[in-house]
């Protein structure tokens, strides 16, 4: 059964790329391809190109081609994946020169998957039989639920905890939060405090995407003949009537993210908690160096006392581009690139990344303490979340457009104008007409 | 006060309209120049500073220790970034700027077949912006193999229509037809004579052409972000943009980013400075004639 309906999908998937983009049309999009085997490349030294925004993975790689002699690979490095990498990935599929391998964010995926842009790694021996190294929730999203399918190795992950002032929480005599309604309890003693309890972040929709990830909200499903767009289920409006709520009453703050204005709330004790992902630690660290010893990590407020269930903010993948010459070569670097201890030992001091390994959770810079949060051991918190990120949250094929519609009606509801709920309605009608002028198959 | 009881209508009235003008001028200035002492200040704080400090003053100043962080940074790839934008835009400008010179002299002094079509087309090309010709010379540039060289920018860089447009009209009125009749009878050929006797008379032009040219491909960012791959064929503008969208994962990037970009409008406001002298010779010439 389930095989059947992943067939189904694929040859649908397949064909939807055909109609997508007319230029592209060949027999080769058929559904053998996605089938199609991953073979060791005959003879003599392989090239590979990959391209990635992780800061410092030149290292990285200059370690394995140093081990590599015969697959040696290339580094192109450029803007991160919206800030234009993704289109010059959509460009470059289209003239014929993409690069073998490119980096991926998890959200994206299913973008170039519906341009049926992607190699099949999971039917490389190497990257099947590595299935279970992953933590299973981020194999799904680069698996879609196909069996035996993996259209990029998963490489980091961003579960989510929430970050707080434990000085300022306990000098004020409010206890940590371990529900969203003790949150919303807590908010209003910390505004009485003379603070606020976070900065809802307006125009990044990635955090609320997490938020609603959590709660169980499931914007996207594909039954195999067609997606479902889902952006108001009851889950996600309990999330935005939730934070809509505290908006109202005043009892968040709402600078722009990643200013430094931003900065400074954090630095200067305006905002008390954040409820961000893994790598949220280095950006408290670096945008409010003046609280260094002061936070500490606990885990996400729960909407039911006694649940654990977290959330999860980002985190990207190693694709090989259907293009490659090299499937099965660049399918093995992706693997020492997202499963070595030596790749990613580097990866966590250079770019500080997540892996998405279970085994990366374990290595010793991610099970010590860190000065910043007064020595706590944070990263096991933020290891036990990831093990409880709900796994069967999907993205849609345009999240480049949903995120553009969600983030205005995000910054009217702030500023007054409507209702973070009225936002999402909105980017739900504008997303189902995007896919349709896309030729998508969308479930009104 | 006493100013307007003694002296009649006249005075006091030029006297208020030099004060509106200084007050509008003054208000403009301040405006166009927070941004840039905004970029100085910020260049010498190091990066908790930046946070906390006031962002129009000094906190403790480090600009040296931050220029070295940041011309040590990865084996110095901002100085490469450099050189690049260097290369892109003199090489281009210049180029350019003798080409739309030809171009705009050969439109002014000789009659051809075809002459004023060709004008026309060449017009009509100022009104195609460089972003929406991008995309197309990529995939052109990709069919040719050509994609992420040097070449791939620098030759779109070289066309500039508004040049030659420029160019013509001022050879027209700068460029006296008795004086190449003169050139010719004492045996002087034609490309001798556009390069001795008309690029002088065009300086000014010339200069305006090169400025504009300049500043078109020092800020032209698509068509190297879509052709280049190769960060070490970045041009300047590219390469911090880059750094900049790495931000969120790699905040020690934003003091970087902020002292590179101080360094990279330095070249633009020296070739501004040594150039206006020029550039407002030629506008006014152009004005008149």
């Amino acid at each position: 059964m389930r095989v059947t309906r992943s067939a189904i999908s694929a040859v649908l998937i397949s064909s939807l790329a055909l109609t997508a983009c007319s230029s592209g049309g060949t027999d080769s999009a058929g559904a053998g391809s996605t089938a199609a085997s991953c073979a060791p490349s005959s003879g003599g030294p392989v090239n590979l190109t990959f391209t990635s925004w992780i800061p410092g993975i030149e290292d990285v790689v200059k370690v394995w081609n140093a081990e590599n002699p015969n697959i040696q690979v290339k580094v192109q490095t450029g803007p991160n994946g919206n800030g234009g990498t993704y289109q010059n990935f959509f460009n470059q599929l289209k003239a014929g020169n993409a690069p073998d391998l490119g980096q991926i964010e998890y959200d994206t995926l299913p973008s170039f998957r519906v341009q049926d842009g992607l190699f099949n790694v999971g039917a490389c021996d190497v990257v099947a039989k590595a299935k279970d190294q992953f933590v299973p929730w981020t194999w799904n999203q680069v698996s879609f639920g196909e069996q035996n399918a993996a259209y990029g190795v998963p490489q980091d992950a961003g579960p989510m905890a929430m970050f707080y002032r434990a000085d300022l929480f306990e000098k004020a005599g409010i206890a940590i939060p371990t529900t969203w309604d003790e949150y919303a309890a807590a908010a209003e003693k910390v505004k009485a405090a003379g603070g606020y309890i976070t900065n809802f972040s307006q125009s990044d929709i990635n955090q609320f995407a997490g938020l609603a990830w959590q709660a169980g909200g499931r914007w996207f499903t594909n039954d195999g003949q067609q997606w479902t767009v889902n952006l108001t289920d009851d889950k996600t409006k309990k999330v935005a009537d939730y934070w809509q709520d505290l908006l109202t009453k005043k009892l968040v703050s709402a600078v722009p993210p990643w200013t430094t204005e931003w900065d400074n709330a954090y630095n200067t004790g305006q905002a008390w908690t954040w409820v961000s992902a893994v790598w949220g630690a280095n950006s408290i660290a670096s945008g409010a160096p003046k609280t260094a010893g002061k936070w500490r990590v606990a885990p996400m407020p729960q909407w039911s006392a006694g649940e654990s269930v977290a959330g999860n903010w980002g985190g990207s993948s190693t694709a090989v581009f259907k293009s490659s010459k090299h499937p099965y070569e660049a399918a093995q670097f992706a693997l020492w690139l997202n499963t070595s201890d030596e790749a990613l030992n580097l990866l966590i001091e250079k770019a500080a990344l997540y892996p998405a390994t279970k085994a990366g959770a374990a290595l010793p810079a991610l099970t010590k303490g860190v000065s910043f949060y007064g020595d706590q051991k944070i990263y096991e918190v933020f290891a036990k979340a990831s093990g409880e990120v709900t796994p069967d949250f999907t993205w849609g094929p345009t999240m480049t457009a949903t995120y553009a519609n969600a983030s205005d009606g995000f910054k009217a509801a702030v500023s007054g104008k409507g209702t973070l709920s009225e936002a999402l309605t909105a980017a739900q009608a504008s997303t189902v007409q995007t896919l349709k002028s896309q030729a998508i198959p969308v479930k009104e | 006060m006493s100013l307007t009881t003694t002296a009649p209508g006249k005075i006091r009235e030029s006297l208020l309209s030099r004060t509106g003008a200084m007050l509008v001028m003054g208000v403009c200035t301040v405006y166009f120049l927070v941004p840039i002492w905004w970029l100085f200040v910020g260049s010498t704080k190091s990066s908790a500073q930046f946070t906390d400090t006031n962002p129009l003053w000094f906190a403790h100043f480090q600009l040296i220790d931050n220029l070295r962080e940041l011309l040590t940074y990865r084996d110095g790839v901002f100085l490469r970034w450099m050189a690049n934008s260097v290369a892109y835009t003199g090489g281009a400008a210049l180029l350019g700027t003798v080409l739309a010179a030809m171009c705009g002299y050969a439109l002014a002094k000789y009659r051809f077949p075809g002459r004023e079509v060709l004008f026309n087309v060449v017009l009509s090309g100022v009104l195609v912006p460089a972003t929406a010709l991008a995309l197309p010379l990529f995939l052109i540039f990709s069919k040719v193999g050509a994609t992420n060289t040097f070449w791939s920018v620098f030759l779109p860089s070289l066309v500039n229509p508004f040049g030659v447009y420029l160019a013509r009209i001022y050879a027209a009125a700068s460029v006296p037809d008795e004086l190449l009749e003169a050139a010719r009878l004492d045996g002087s050929g034609e490309v001798r004579t556009f390069f001795t006797v008309s690029t002088k008379l065009m300086f000014p032009a010339l200069v305006t052409i090169f400025l504009f040219h300049f500043v078109a491909v020092w800020n032209n960012f698509l068509l190297p972000l879509i052709m280049l791959s190769d960060e070490r064929l970045f041009p300047v503008t590219l390469g911090l943009y880059s750094w900049n969208t790495q931000v969120n994962q790699l905040p020690e990037l934003r003091g970087l980013v902020i002292v590179g970009s101080l360094l990279s409008i330095t070249p633009l406001v020296i070739a501004f400075l040594f150039l206006q002298r020029f550039w407002r010779s030629g506008i006014g010439a152009g004005a008149v004639k």
